[in-house]
């Protein structure tokens, strides 16, 4: 028996409408506004440490996103930008966080690899590569418990994203052997963008031309969608997640995308030609939707410049933000949230000022 | 310091290439393994060009896999090769924690002596560049704990050649701890072959007043430290370790001998750190010596937060050596 489930995928979704393609268009360009003036601010060193943008890759964190419900657990890896916005994080708080202040989703203390929201039930970026996938197949053995055991009855899907890099640490073997021999739903999403740093797929993994066998090794079914394409990547999700949600097992999707930029803000890219780069430019997933939302009548040019301007605004109201949110104070905020008890040099722990408010919710800014 | 006819500077990444490049032409049993070493050519651009000599077959790239490379390494120097396995970081290690701890520094003991494991680990190690809690791990505190390995932790690239070329032919594992922070400065260093034993500190500057003991990046902070208090006329002796393990604390105790009083100088976190181990062992050898206790400065007790101000705050910097020099010799 083949694990590929092409049956499952080929299905019709149900109608998306176009005010909802409208949200993920502008969802998309958020991200590559958000990620284009992260990279101005490293530049100008507001940011420091390693940053790594997700442009290019907006489809999958918005597509996958969208197909799950708000509190299914979404857990990534350090590419962390997209899924925290994508999930609902205001970009003023993700922005804050990178400029390492007090305003930030984690008060500065995590900086652009780490980025949490309790409140989005997004539960990380995680720097170290396969890190998070252990702890997605956690995430998802809580659902299941709190639903059979302290009886929530609430049936819930755990999304942790991965890079391809991923697919070679030991810990998502692991994790994905566990998920099927405790069935646990939790779906393993592949960015698939063909590079780890310098290292392309073919080069750093097996099978690489065929990542259906590493499904098939645990048992997994698997599904594979264009990431550069949002409303493809919706469709194979809605199916995966819908599934999983009722069958409480775990998933496995590979999703073909590609990153523009360097690896990170340091990064000569002599490892692939520019003419690769452009190849897929040329298929950007914000221009492939908009013009199907042209063609389709629901938006036109004067529109689409308006949600460009409107996401401008947005960012740049996040900047601002995120400059005038104070440093965190050594003597204040060193030795908070070590511990939740206090003990010894040890102060308390508190909530971020984000977690004030419920998403989508803030302040108007100063 | 054994430097001084030497002319020609060069970095600290460049001594480490020339010291794996030598022991490569010397030892066809050494090889490069690790991620992006070979094609990208180093991510920290150390191993630049070694492809080209050395060939695939050598120079090794091998994708995140930090417990199976690791592993695979130390199986080769059961057999005899002589692996040097780079980490992009020492943070990344942990991944191979079971390779690196259980494995390769005990292989020689279990075995009861037939299969040693002469092993390099080497990578960046240390926190300064606004990584954040994962990627900002000083492991030195952490693996020194660990009988069977050698901890190398050099602050300038003449220490930092002789001393890889010593790790490179040493029979045992050695982890090699390099800094981010450090791979783009420059030192002197000769032309000429030279090696620097395990177990032998450095004085990196004369004086009678306070010994300072630190190891790695923190040498320089001691250095600045010094200088600056040189100005209020306290000379302080700054030791630089150079190894963990060995310990050298004949040149320790020696200067305190001298001075009685004694800063250490660690970026490890301080419970049970590489500072607890120097300070102990000065009390146990030269308690007579000293005229109050010794003082460590670690860093602060906390993961390592991103935000530069935070960050700043919880390392070892020239402000609070100065403190502790000041409060060690009763003056503050
Ligand atoms: C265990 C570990 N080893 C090495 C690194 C350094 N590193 C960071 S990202 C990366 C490449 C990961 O590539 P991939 O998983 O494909 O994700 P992408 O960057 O393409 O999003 C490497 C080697 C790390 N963070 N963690
Ligand atoms: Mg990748």
């Amino acid at each position: 028996m083949t694990m590929t489930d092409p049956q499952a995928v080929s299905q019709p979704v149900e109608r998306v409408s176009a005010k909802t393609r409208l949200k993920w268009l502008r969802d998309m360009m958020l991200i590559r506004e958000f990620e284009l003036r992260t990279m101005q601010a490293y530049q100008e060193a507001k940011i420091g440490g390693f940053c790594h943008v997700y442009i290019g890759q907006e489809a999958c964190a918005v597509g996958c996103i969208a197909a799950t419900n708000p509190d299914d657990p979404v857990i990534t890896a350090y590419r962390d930008h997209g899924h925290a916005l994508a999930r609902g994080m205001e970009s003023r708080y993700a922005m804050a966080e990178m400029f390492g202040k007090i305003g930030g989703c984690a008060k500065g203390k995590g900086g652009s690899m780490h980025l949490f929201d309790k409140r989005t039930h997004f539960y990380g970026g995680h720097a170290i590569v396969g890190g998070q996938t252990p702890l997605g197949a956690g995430l998802a053995f809580a659902t299941r418990y709190e639903n059979e055991v302290l009886g929530e009855g609430k049936k819930r899907v755990t999304l942790c994203f991965l890079g391809d890099g991923a697919l070679n640490q030991g810990a998502l073997h692991e994790a994905m052997n566990l998920c099927t021999i405790l069935e646990l739903p939790c779906i393993y999403v592949v960015e698939n963008n063909r590079y780890s740093m310098g290292t392309s797929i073919e080069r750093g993994t097996s099978m690489a031309d065929d990542l259906s066998t590493k499904a098939a090794a645990y048992g997994m079914p698997y599904f594979q969608a264009d990431g550069m394409d949002v409303c493809a990547v919706y469709n194979v999700m809605k199916r995966v997640v819908d599934r999983m949600r009722s069958e409480q097992r775990p998933a496995f999707v590979e999703i073909n995308t590609y990153r523009y930029k360097g690896h990170s803000m340091s990064d000569p890219q002599k490892y692939r030609t520019k003419d690769e780069v452009s190849e897929y430019e040329a298929s950007d997933p914000i221009r492939r939707l908009a013009d199907a939302l042209i063609a389709a009548g629901a938006l036109n040019e004067d529109g689409f410049k308006e949600l460009n301007q409107s996401v401008r605004d947005e960012v740049r109201d996040a900047i601002k933000w995120a400059e005038q949110s104070p440093e965190p104070d050594p003597a204040a905020d060193l030795y908070s949230d070590v511990v939740t008890e206090p003990f010894g040099e040890y102060g308390p722990t508190s909530l971020p000022e984000m977690c004030d408010h419920e998403p989508g919710d803030v302040p108007e800014s100063p | 310091m054994g430097a001084a006819v030497a002319t020609r500077q060069i970095q600290f990444r460049e001594a480490l290439r020339e010291a794996m490049t030598e022991e490569m032409r010397r030892d066809k049993r050494v090889f490069l393994m690790g991620e992006e070493v070979a094609q990208y050519q180093g991510a920290y651009k150390v191993s630049q060009g070694m492809l080209d000599e050395f060939g695939e077959k050598r120079v090794i790239d091998v994708p995140i896999s930090e417990n199976g490379f690791a592993g695979l390494g130390i199986g080769a120097a059961m057999m005899g090769l002589r692996p040097i396995i780079e980490f992009m970081s020492w943070s990344f290690s942990l991944v191979a924690a079971d390779q690196i701890l259980n494995n390769a520094p005990k292989m020689l003991y279990m075995s009861g002596g037939q299969f040693g494991c002469p092993i390099v680990f080497r990578g960046n190690d240390g926190a300064g560049g606004q990584l954040g809690s994962t990627h900002s791990w000083a492991v030195e505190g952490l693996f020194a704990n660990v009988p069977g390995l050698r901890i190398v932790i050099p602050s300038t690239p003449y220490d930092a050649k002789g001393l890889l070329k010593t790790a490179i032919r040493c029979n045992d594992p050695v982890f090699f701890l390099e800094s981010e922070r450090m791979l783009g400065n420059k030192g002197p260093v000769p032309e000429e072959e030279y090696l620097i034993p395990f177990g032998q500190a450095d004085i990196k500057r004369a004086g009678g007043d306070c010994t300072l003991v630190s190891f790695g990046r923190p040498v320089h902070f001691c250095l600045e430290a010094a200088e600056k208090l040189a100005e209020e006329g306290i000379e302080c002796e700054v030791i630089d370790g150079r190894t963990i393990r060995p310990l050298d604390m004949d040149t320790i105790i020696e200067s305190i001998r001298k001075t009685n009083y004694c800063v250490v100088v660690d970026q490890s976190w301080p419970f049970g750190s590489v500072a607890s181990e120097v300070a102990t062992q000065i009390y146990e050898r030269a308690m007579d010596h000293l005229d109050n206790r010794v003082y460590r400065v670690c860093s602060d007790d906390v993961p390592a937060p991103y935000s530069k101000t935070l960050e700043q705050a919880m390392l070892p910097n020239p402000g609070k050596i100065i403190k502790a020099v000041k409060q060690a010799m009763y003056l503050e």
